[in-house]
């Protein structure tokens, strides 16, 4: 797994207080990982943060699955 | 007695009266307090009657941009924003009838728009560190209204509203969101009544008297406090029982 990868993973084991083997590729934040559309713009920030992008909010939204955010950082970074 | 060392407060309207005893006793607990107006001496002369941890910054809360820059600014003076109390405020009455676009635009943008802005901007460092105040000051006529003020009190109920909202949004992560809603008091705003309008409002008031800015800061600090934690979304009536909410 690259790196950034297993940065995401920290980030969303962390703030969404979940086992790390639940962070599979397609998993969707809020459906099976049990995160609120609050959650999900905290997850950006720290994404946002960690990575020192920036990730607009149209960008945010399309942002649903572990996936999709380690796919956007790379591509973004 | 309510202790607020270590905690930083952007205090908008801190050159006027009531904005000033806030910061004042802000202050007086222990905060760090950033003063914003828009008129520097006032500021300025607040912050050295204040001594330390007082920050001077200016801002025309109708540039949308200068808005924006505030709670950077705050966060680069201060190191954060824990406490925000939006303060500032105009008046522009007139007759419903009378009233132009600008006059209602105007009185919205600074007492309703700006204070959505600075909410927004100091959201970010609330939510990281799971503790955060915001206290809204409102005003009475945003329950009852007031004949020529149709602006202002449009302005001052959409606070409440706003407030209530976010405070949803945001209870979980230790942030609270409060309207403080002062009656009559002894202020610049208040001193151009004329004593036939004054004599009229005295009437109205349980108290028999206006309140003072001290009051008004009271409930504030308050509400700022960490013994209010659990008060969340509720507007404080400060108005001698002008009216009983």
């Amino acid at each position: 797994m690259s790196d950034i990868a297993d940065r995401v993973k920290k980030i969303v084991v962390e703030h969404l207080s979940v086992e790390e083997d639940k962070v599979t590729e397609n998993a969707s934040f809020i459906d099976d990982l049990g995160a609120d559309s609050l959650d999900t713009v905290e997850l950006v920030m720290a994404f946002e943060e960690e990575f020192g992008i920036e990730i607009p909010d149209d960008a945010a939204e399309t942002i649903q699955t572990f996936g999709d955010a380690v796919k956007f950082i790379k591509e973004a970074s | 007695m309510t202790d607020l060392t270590g905690k930083c407060a952007l205090v908008t309207g801190a050159s006027g009266g009531i904005g000033a005893d806030i910061a004042r006793q802000l202050h007086a607990a222990g905060a760090t307090v950033g003063l914003s107006g828009t008129r520097v001496e006032p500021l300025e002369a607040l912050a050295a009657e204040l001594g330390g941890r007082a920050h001077v910054l200016p801002c025309n809360l109708s540039d949308a941009e200068a808005v924006e820059a505030l709670p950077k600014q705050a966060i680069a003076a201060m190191g954060s924003v824990d406490i925000l109390v939006n303060n500032a405020g105009i008046t522009r009455d007139n007759l419903f009838m009378r009233m132009s676009d600008e006059e209602w635009a105007s009185v919205l943008e600074v007492n309703l728009t700006s204070t959505m802005r600075l909410c927004r901007g100091v959201l970010r460092g609330m939510m990281k560190a799971r503790w955060g105040r915001i206290v809204n000051i409102s005003s009475v006529v945003g329950a009852t209204g007031n004949p020529g003020q149709g602006n202002y009190a449009a302005s001052k109920a959409g606070m409440v509203g706003m407030s209530k909202s976010l405070a949803y949004e945001v209870a979980s992560r230790g942030i609270t969101v409060n309207a403080v809603a002062p009656g009559f008091i002894e202020t610049a705003m208040t001193d151009k009544l004329t004593d036939e309008q004054k004599t009229k409002i005295l009437a109205q008031i349980p108290a028999g008297r206006m309140g003072t800015p001290g009051e008004i800061a009271a409930a504030v600090v308050y509400l700022a406090s960490p013994e209010a934690g659990y008060v969340t979304g509720t507007t404080l009536h400060v108005n001698g029982g002008m009216a009983m909410l």
